[in-house]
């Protein structure tokens, strides 16, 4: 089932960063072993029984593992690029410096290649590699973790405040390719930052298997966004797996807008009087796949978490939410609320929605909350009464609908692209831009 | 301006108007009174043109033309405004956006060209004073997580910049503090004019302390049984709806 990409892989395993490092040679040893005795995920595992991956793994993405990005076109991602962003560029799963923009960074902040941050400092590397997601997560992180050829270090130091924010923008520009990266985030002490990560490919199938790393210390403060606008074609895997340290702020921007497959992990551990705020935007159209599973730890008491998964669906495109809020029996006090809302454009669009709550403390607040369904009728009815034909008031609440995450999102340049994807992909959602 | 003439309608198989004739001249009041279930909302809905309502006899002239041939945005633009009972939330877009969309629809409609963008800050920041409501709320989401004062007020103001020729005032005084009742009653007597008519649905006589009706009419199982002036509404209050139940039977 995964022979042919163990062979691959033991063909360009020694061209794979820090082989030289004995304690990541045995973690991806070991992610390696767990990967070929697992396989890819299987419909019949709990967490991944909507989304059908045996595509993939009927297929072969090979890595690149040669840096060839001197030729590199980049005129089809420039416009991805965030003005007024510090924007860190890889491609096909390589850090790309000369594509990168870091200037006016701050001699305090680290952003490092993986393949530089080993080389530096292995030794800081191993207190986050593979800490905050384990390679028994599920077979996308085993194989990330044996496999990844590059990624992204980024620290902040205590109480550093960035004023710009720092953008990923993941790249694949070849058909068949196969992108593993692993990043990892540190936000120490007060420190505060903005962090967006962009997902852009060509046209033809490519296979992004991404694990980003978070570690929020004490008050500090991350908002981590976002952006997957793959190819049509491409699969998508995206992990973001974050550590709150006492009184961290997490929040997560979540738009899934590309790819035919995607799926996208996003979990949370959350230690005392910390919180989280995770929101997220799917939008499927012709015959996509999105699938979003997220788990919000409550691991000890006080901390707050606030989830609203949107997903608009249309044509033969498919919906997934998978939500787990756990709370430990240490977790008191604990206040969440965890919402779905689904909207169906089409007859066949299909949402499929899973909200999960795992209580053992007993003095918390927990909600939650699904929807699945086509435009309230009242709200059509009550915009025909104020003067609107029928057809504009059903654009104008789909737009809205969606709209609410995007506007949620602080940033205005990211904002504005988001907007420009969001129209792009409801291109009969003729709203009338002057007001937004 | 309004003439409805023997309304029979049903609320999807329930018959629910049972020959209902009431007429509206320019300027004019009406107060229209019942107990629950009597058909009020229903004839609100109906004249708005509510999905889910099906007349069965009878016709409604509007300004001379058949009003339930038209589609309920094409009433709207025609000047027939409906001032919910339950305004609805409508996340995602803002208030100050429906405003200009629904005025310049009905500019279109009368062949004029878009509001003035200046014009029409000045119309909304003047007509918001009069409902006493904060600027902040034109920013705002329509309706989202107002209050119900908050929403019914945002009516008015609708139908203050809309000014349209008939407004129907669907219960818009249940779930308001006596407060609330006075700044709505304010706009709405300050809508006042002789080529608008008002129909003003109500459970209750207390609105019409603050908004004197030229007359008033009780709706009993479909049919208004009872019509007559403001004094009508307060014999109402003092000997309950069974009185005119009584009389019809």
């Amino acid at each position: 089932m995964t022979s042919h990409y163990i062979a691959e892989y033991e063909k360009t395993a020694d061209l794979l960063p820090g082989q030289s490092i004995a304690w990541l040679k045995a973690l991806r040893a070991d992610a390696l072993t767990h990967f070929s005795e697992n396989g890819f995920p299987s419909l019949r595992e709990e967490e991944w029984r909507y989304t059908n991956v045996s595509a993939i793994e009927k297929k072969l993405f090979l890595p690149q593992l040669t840096a060839q990005t001197a030729e590199t076109d980049d005129a089809f991602f420039n416009d991805y690029r965030l003005e007024g962003a510090l924007t860190v560029v890889l491609i096909n799963g390589r850090y790309s410096k000369q594509h990168s923009s870091l200037e006016g960074l701050d001699e305090d902040i680290s952003v490092l290649s993986m393949t530089d941050a080993l080389a530096q400092n292995p030794d800081l590397i191993e207190q986050y590699l593979s800490k905050a997601v384990s390679i028994e997560e599920h077979s996308f992180v085993a194989f990330n973790a044996a496999w990844f050829s590059d990624g992204l270090f980024i620290h902040i130091p205590a109480k550093k405040v960035v004023d710009k924010p720092i953008q990923l923008l993941h790249v694949v520009t070849q058909g068949d390719c196969l992108s593993t990266i692993r990043n990892i985030l540190v936000v120490d002490e007060m420190a505060e930052v903005n962090v967006i990560e962009t997902f852009v490919g060509v046209d033809n199938a490519y296979l992004t298997a991404s694990v980003t790393e978070v570690f929020v210390a004490q008050n500090a403060c991350l908002t981590l966004h976002k952006m997957q606008i793959e190819g049509d074609k491409a699969y998508h895997f995206g992990g973001t797996y974050v550590k709150q340290a006492r009184n961290a702020r997490f929040n997560h921007h979540n738009f899934a807008f590309g790819g035919l497959l995607a799926r996208n992990d996003m979990h949370t551990d959350l230690d005392t009087a910390s919180e989280c705020d995770l929101n997220g935007l799917y939008l499927g159209i012709k015959r996509q796949h999105i699938d979003n599973h997220t788990r919000i730890n409550h691991l000890k008491p006080h901390a707050i978490s606030r989830e609203l998964y949107k997903g608009v669906l249309n044509q033969r495109s498919r919906g997934v939410f998978q939500g787990m809020v756990y709370v430990a029996e240490d977790a008191q006090k604990t206040d969440s609320a965890m919402n779905n809302r689904n909207l169906l454009l089409s007859n066949d669009a299909e949402a499929d929605t899973k909200p999960q709550l795992e209580i053992y403390a007993d003095d918390v607040k927990c909600a939650h909350g699904v929807t699945v369904g086509q435009l309230e009728e009242k709200s059509i009815f009550y915009l025909q009464a104020r003067c609107i034909d029928e057809e504009t008031a059903r654009n104008m609440l789909t737009f809205a609908f969606a709209n609410e995450m995007v506007d949620k999102v602080k940033l205005d340049g990211l904002r504005e692209k988001l907007l420009e994807q969001l129209l792009k992909r409801f291109p009969q959602v003729s709203v009338d831009k002057a007001w937004l | 301006m309004l003439k409805i003439e023997n309304l029979h309608a049903n609320a999807g198989d329930t018959p629910i108007l049972k020959g209902l004739n009431l007429e509206i001249n320019s300027g004019e009041v009406h107060a229209i009174m019942g107990p629950n279930g009597a058909g009020k909302s229903t004839l609100s809905h109906v004249l708005s043109g509510k999905p889910g309502y099906t007349v069965t006899e009878g016709k409604v002239t509007y300004q001379g033309n058949d009003l339930l041939d038209l589609d309920p945005e094409i009433r709207a633009r025609e000047g027939v405004f409906l001032a919910f009972q339950y305004p609805v939330e409508i996340p995602g877009v803002s208030n100050i956006y429906l405003l200009k969309a629904a005025l310049n629809s009905i500019r279109k409609h009368q062949g004029l060209d878009e509001v003035d963008a200046m014009d029409f800050l000045t119309l909304v920041k003047d007509k918001i004073k009069l409902l006493q409501m904060d600027q902040k709320f034109l920013y705002r989401a329509v309706n989202e997580g107002f209050s119900g004062g908050e929403k019914k007020r945002n009516e008015i103001l609708q139908a203050a910049i809309l000014e349209p020729k008939l407004c129907i005032l669907d219960e818009t005084d249940s779930g308001l503090d006596i407060d609330a009742l006075k700044i709505v009653a304010e706009g709405v007597n300050s809508l006042r004019s002789a080529d608008r008519s008002f129909l003003m649905i109500t459970h209750y006589q207390r609105l019409l302390d603050y908004i004197t009706p030229d007359f008033v009419h009780v709706l009993a199982d479909g049919k208004i049984v009872k019509s007559g002036g403001p004094e009508l509404a307060l014999e109402l209050e003092a000997k309950g709806y069974q009185w005119v139940e009584g009389q019809a039977a």
